[in-house]
């Protein structure tokens, strides 16, 4: 893997772990510790991703694999990232926030976009103090989080029905 | 559900273009590869690299027999799923004896208790029933190493064994439990069953990350994937033996279904077919699971049960073998 690549792959983690810190810290745990399983659409997935691949098209098209984020700094001069759905919002604009902070780091002053394409909506934002701060202060909480030796219990919560990890938790 | 596919003709696996297919000297079908979990070949089967690396882009995983229908291998592409804190914690449960112990002492109390609840119903089984809770209760509570745990596990098998007697077809008796190979029809039908619960509890493992070589009531050095021993302890009873009794006692298997030139020891092809077919169907066969409040099928409870046994390495919550409740 290229460095770059391997840049980009780290920055997805960390984004998912900020993510998931406002999801659920169980989740967080174990996803930082590779506890992860695939389901059935991350096959269907790679077939399409193989079949793209095969009948090389003018566009390649969009992939969301578990939230995987669409780094499009240089074609719009956005950070973009595409959501199934608005219901964790808190989260997905923390994770947004944190790809400016982290490119702010670097010297890069950008705008983020959240689409959500099946509410054809989108969302502008604009990396403030008060949220730099934020990360600072969530990426310090998923340290002490993901260095405890055991993972936080599982607690029942809404959103453990559409969880990848509901029949670990709960099975 | 991901689907499990058996090969039990003669022929080839072969790639063209985006699709794979299985040919034969008069057929050509093609395989729904990504909905397919794995695949049990049985036939003698011609495959390359092509489509071995088609299969493993696909994280399929394969299993052989050989011609007498036994276990020979897997072929496992890849693993994705690699948490090295899981495997350092598992290895950690073996190294320390009492946390070694504590695992084995799981696998066999749900064997056991699986087996007694097929004798159960059985009135004709009664009096063996009543001697392995005897045995089993008394000699619990003084193991203090793997090998008085095997001990007691084998006097417990071999009376749950001979009580087949009791309630099998006269043709299917069995004069004691033997392995390689197997002397009659039921020992056949044991060893079958077994090879391919173990095939099947590897490929559950392999979708977690578990390590399959770090084994706790078997040693690790018997077999290169003996974690998938310990599981299938628990899952041959409840779902290999449920199989063999249904399909005996509905005599939808008799000995013309096994080779009679190899002295009756071997399934022959039809033998095969209809064994297999039974047992896919036991392992989709769902039940509701009270926490989860879903139905969860055979195949899912394996899977389950990898689950509880990482859940336990990490130290989230203590391992609890499954002890069917229906
Ligand atoms: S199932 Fe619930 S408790 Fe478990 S990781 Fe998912 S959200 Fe958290």
């Amino acid at each position: 893997m290229s460095e770059e690549l391997q840049e980009l792959q780290d920055l997805k983690f960390q984004g998912i772990k900020i993510n998931y810190l406002y999801v659920c810290k169980r989740k967080l745990w174990l996803f930082s510790k590779n506890i992860t399983f695939e389901n059935q659409s991350d096959k269907v997935l790679i077939g399409k991703v193989l079949h793209e691949y095969s009948y090389p098209k003018e566009d390649a098209k969009e992939v969301l694999i578990d939230n995987l984020i669409m780094i499009d700094i240089v074609s719009d001069g956005a950070v973009r990232e595409v959501k199934y759905s608005s219901k964790m919002k808190e989260a997905d604009i923390m994770q947004v926030m944190y790809y400016l902070y982290y490119l702010k780091q670097k010297g890069i002053e950008k705008q983020g976009i959240i689409n959500y394409p099946k509410e054809r909506r989108k969302e502008i934002l604009q990396l403030t103090p008060e949220y730099e701060q934020k990360v600072k202060q969530a990426l310090s909480e998923i340290e002490k989080i993901t260095s405890q030796i055991a993972p936080p219990p599982a607690t029942k919560q809404k959103i453990c029905k559409s969880c990848a990890y509901f029949e670990f938790c709960w099975g | 559900m991901q689907k499990t596919l058996y090969i039990t003709s003669n022929g080839r696996l072969r790639r063209k273009d985006n699709t794979l297919y299985f040919e034969t000297e008069n057929e050509k079908r093609s395989i729904d590869i990504e909905n397919v979990e794995q695949i049990h070949i049985f036939g003698e089967v011609d495959l390359n690299t092509k489509a071995l690396n088609y299969i493993s882009q696909y994280g399929i995983i394969l299993h052989f027999y050989n011609y007498y229908g036994f276990y020979a291998g897997s072929f496992m592409p890849r693993k994705k799923n690699v948490s090295g804190d899981v495997v350092v914690r598992q290895a950690l449960h073996y190294l320390d004896r009492e946390k070694r112990i504590f695992l084995a002492y799981c696998f066999v109390e749900s064997a056991v208790y699986h087996m007694m609840r097929n004798l159960r119903e059985r009135k004709e089984a009664e009096a063996f029933l009543n001697a392995i809770d005897d045995e089993w209760e008394n000699g619990k509570f003084n193991i203090s190493s793997i090998s008085e745990l095997m001990g007691l596990e084998g006097r417990v098998r071999n009376i749950y064994y001979s009580s087949f007697n009791q309630f099998l077809p006269e043709d299917f008796y069995m004069e004691k439990r033997e392995k390689r190979p197997p002397t009659n029809p039921i020992n056949a039908l044991i060893s079958f069953g077994n090879s391919l619960i173990y095939s099947t509890v590897l490929t559950e493992i392999y979708h977690t990350q578990l390590d399959p070589s770090i084994s706790f009531l078997h040693e690790p050095s018997e077999k290169r994937f003996s974690l998938s021993l310990d599981i299938s302890e628990i899952f041959k009873p409840l779902v290999v033996d449920t199989v063999i009794f249904k399909l005996l006692n509905n005599h939808q298997l008799s000995l013309e279904h096994f080779d009679e030139d190899l002295n009756y020891c071997y399934l022959n092809q039809e033998g095969r077919k209809i064994f297999i077919k039974e047992l896919q169907s036991k392992l989709e066969t769902t039940v509701r699971h009270r926490q989860l409040n879903r139905n969860v099928s055979y195949k899912g409870f394996i899977r389950l049960e990898c689950y509880k046994l990482i859940k336990h390495f990490i130290g989230d919550q203590v391992y609890s073998p499954l002890k069917a409740w229906w």
